[in-house]
């Protein structure tokens, strides 16, 4: 161990405050920042630290924030993000304006013109949206989605580019059963009019965190890539809605595997459930192998 | 320290080595209660008199070095390090043989090592430690794991008792960690720790050596048992509350 105690620097500290918050696990962070507002015992630092954490971990774990005046909820991400503390939910064309530390929404303002997409790119926006929202309803109990318009939202005709990005996030928390989880998935859809084509990109993240009177978590990660033809937006809405129920119901039947490997195969690499020998370790005979090695050197015989 | 604890609790257990060292940073004046709480993965060094490795703790810590159960040698090389007394060398000595045999009919590879030392008249505590490397490049035969590690440390402390018996109290703890990683299913990453206690009064007729390696064994099962059952089972059914597995999703009817 190092014994110089050399001071840390602010930015040191601030650094280590923001390792522990972003990887504080799902609907964790608030247990999490207690705990490192203590440690730091430096209120400004804290805060600095904060800021910056819990603003990228509300993205990366698209947490969703209830609007007020019963408008909705608004995902949030860095596909919606129109400043640090402004999230566009293109559902109600509304713009949330979020704490972000206190993960609360506080208030809502009508989006501008130039935050939406041309009607051209809303038309394909708005039924995706539907039709993925059909398929959350049925699949995820607690799921939210969101679909943003994340390049060429100003295109206007059929032989423009643009991208959507779908969003599906449900997390689970319960901390009296000491259990926490949440599923995120991302789908990226270009849309190209060159070739007439969409080019699907996904990723899933799934994590779970049980800690009663231990610390065990689950982690993975999963991408894959599709396309389909470029259609009229209600057509090409089912086309979507169907590759990505198709991918995420293959994954979740792959996460089962997983798990059904575990006990047999997996587990086994690193401790069998019973001895080579099949039978408890001898303990009672351990004397004799201690006996035989010293009647070994006493007697000189042997190797 | 109480919310050093609690962060603890909830990091990544694959991240403890990162997190235990930013704590550490942070926290100078708690260095040693820190090292003593806090249950990280165990490291091994190669004995230089015979190339066995051997696994490091602060039971064979002095100073900078670290004994080897198998010279007995400090490493680095250190003099006047506090050494077992010839009695309790000599339980070491065994315990550490039987040990191996042990950890090879469970563990099928992997490092082991045993530390004794007397505590008063008494009393005496017994540290086993195992380390495994199941991953593909470590000791894992089946190839199934891309990463793979249990770490297994169990604190055994005896007191005599009257009339031929002794109260044992042994404190295990294990860690792991394992990923898979294919096309179909991505990486899988499920890591933890978890830690028990168990005492229990029993005859000395068999030695101590024996009533340990009891001890050891059934709660070693328990814990391998309680993660793959239980905590692995866990996160099983929060994946499943997430996305209800489909024959039960469809029958589900939209709420409006």
């Amino acid at each position: 161990m190092d014994d110089e105690e050399v001071e840390l620097s602010h930015e040191q500290k601030k650094e280590i405050a923001k390792w522990f918050l972003l990887n504080a696990p799902s609907g964790e962070i608030q247990f999490v920042a207690k705990d490192v507002m203590k440690l730091l015992n430096d209120d400004e630092l804290y805060r600095e630290a904060a800021s910056e954490a819990f603003s990228q971990y509300n993205k990366s774990h698209m947490i969703c924030l209830e609007m007020p005046g019963r408008v909705g909820d608004v995902v949030i991400t860095a596909f919606n993000e129109l400043e640090e503390n402004e999230f566009l939910d293109p559902r109600t064309a509304q713009v949330a304006i979020v704490d972000n530390i206190k993960q609360v929404c506080t208030a809502v303002r009508p989006a501008l013109d130039d935050e939406l997409p041309s009607s051209y790119v809303e038309e394909y926006r708005c039924t995706i949206d539907a039709e993925i929202a059909r398929y959350v309803g049925d699949t995820y109990p607690k799921g939210v989605c969101s679909v943003y318009c994340v390049n060429g939202k100003d295109a206007e005709e059929a032989e423009s580019d643009f991208e959507l990005a779908v969003v599906i996030s449900a997390s689970r928390l319960s901390p009296k059963n000491f259990c926490n989880g949440s599923w995120r998935s991302t789908w990226n859809i270009e849309f190209k009019s060159d070739f007439q084509t969409l080019e699907v990109r996904g990723e899933i993240q799934v994590c779970a965190h049980y800690f009663e009177e231990g610390n065990v978590q689950l982690d993975t990660k999963h991408e894959c890539n599709d396309s389909t033809i470029m259609q009229a937006p209600e057509d090409c809405s089912v086309a979507i809605a169907n590759i990505i129920r198709h991918h995420e119901a293959e994954y979740f039947s792959a996460l089962e595997v997983s798990y059904s490997n575990l006990p047999d195969t997996t587990f086994k690499d690193l401790r069998r459930k019973l001895p080579v020998s099949r039978t408890l370790f001898p303990w009672h005979n351990t004397s004799q192998f201690s006996l035989t090695r010293d009647v070994v050197k006493e007697l000189g015989i042997g190797k | 320290m109480e919310a050093a604890m609690g962060l603890m609790r909830r990091m990544p257990p694959r991240h403890s080595e990162t997190a235990l060292s930013a704590l550490l940073t942070l926290l100078p004046h708690h260095s040693s209660d820190l090292l003593s709480q806090v249950d990280q993965p165990l490291q091994a060094l190669c004995d230089v008199d015979n190339g066995k490795e051997f696994i490091l703790c602060e039971y064979n810590r002095d100073a900078d070095s670290y004994r080897s159960p198998w010279s007995n040698k400090y490493h680095p090389p250190l003099e006047d390090g506090s050494m077992p007394s010839i009695e309790m060398r000599k339980l070491e000595i065994e315990a550490n043989e039987v040990f191996t045999i042990y950890r090879d009919q469970y563990y099928e590879g992997g490092i082991s090592s045993v530390y004794m030392w007397e505590d008063d008249e008494e009393s005496f505590v017994g540290c086993f430690l195992i380390k495994k490397d199941g991953s593909k490049t470590g000791h894992g035969r089946r190839g199934f794991l891309q990463e793979g590690a249990w770490d297994a440390i169990h604190v055994i402390e005896v007191r005599l008792e009257d009339e031929g018996t002794a109260s044992y109290c042994l404190t295990s703890t294990v860690m792991l960690s394992l990923t898979t990683d294919n096309n179909t299913a991505g990486t899988f990453s499920l890591s933890g720790s978890i830690r028990r206690q168990m005492k229990m009064k029993l005859s000395v007729a068999e030695g101590h050596l024996c009533n340990m390696g009891r001890m050891i064994e059934e709660m070693e099962s328990k814990l391998r048992n309680s993660l793959d059952q239980v905590y692995f089972g866990k996160t099983k059914e929060m994946v499943c509350t997430l996305r209800p597995p489909s024959e039960v999703g469809h029958m589900k009817l939209p709420e409006k």
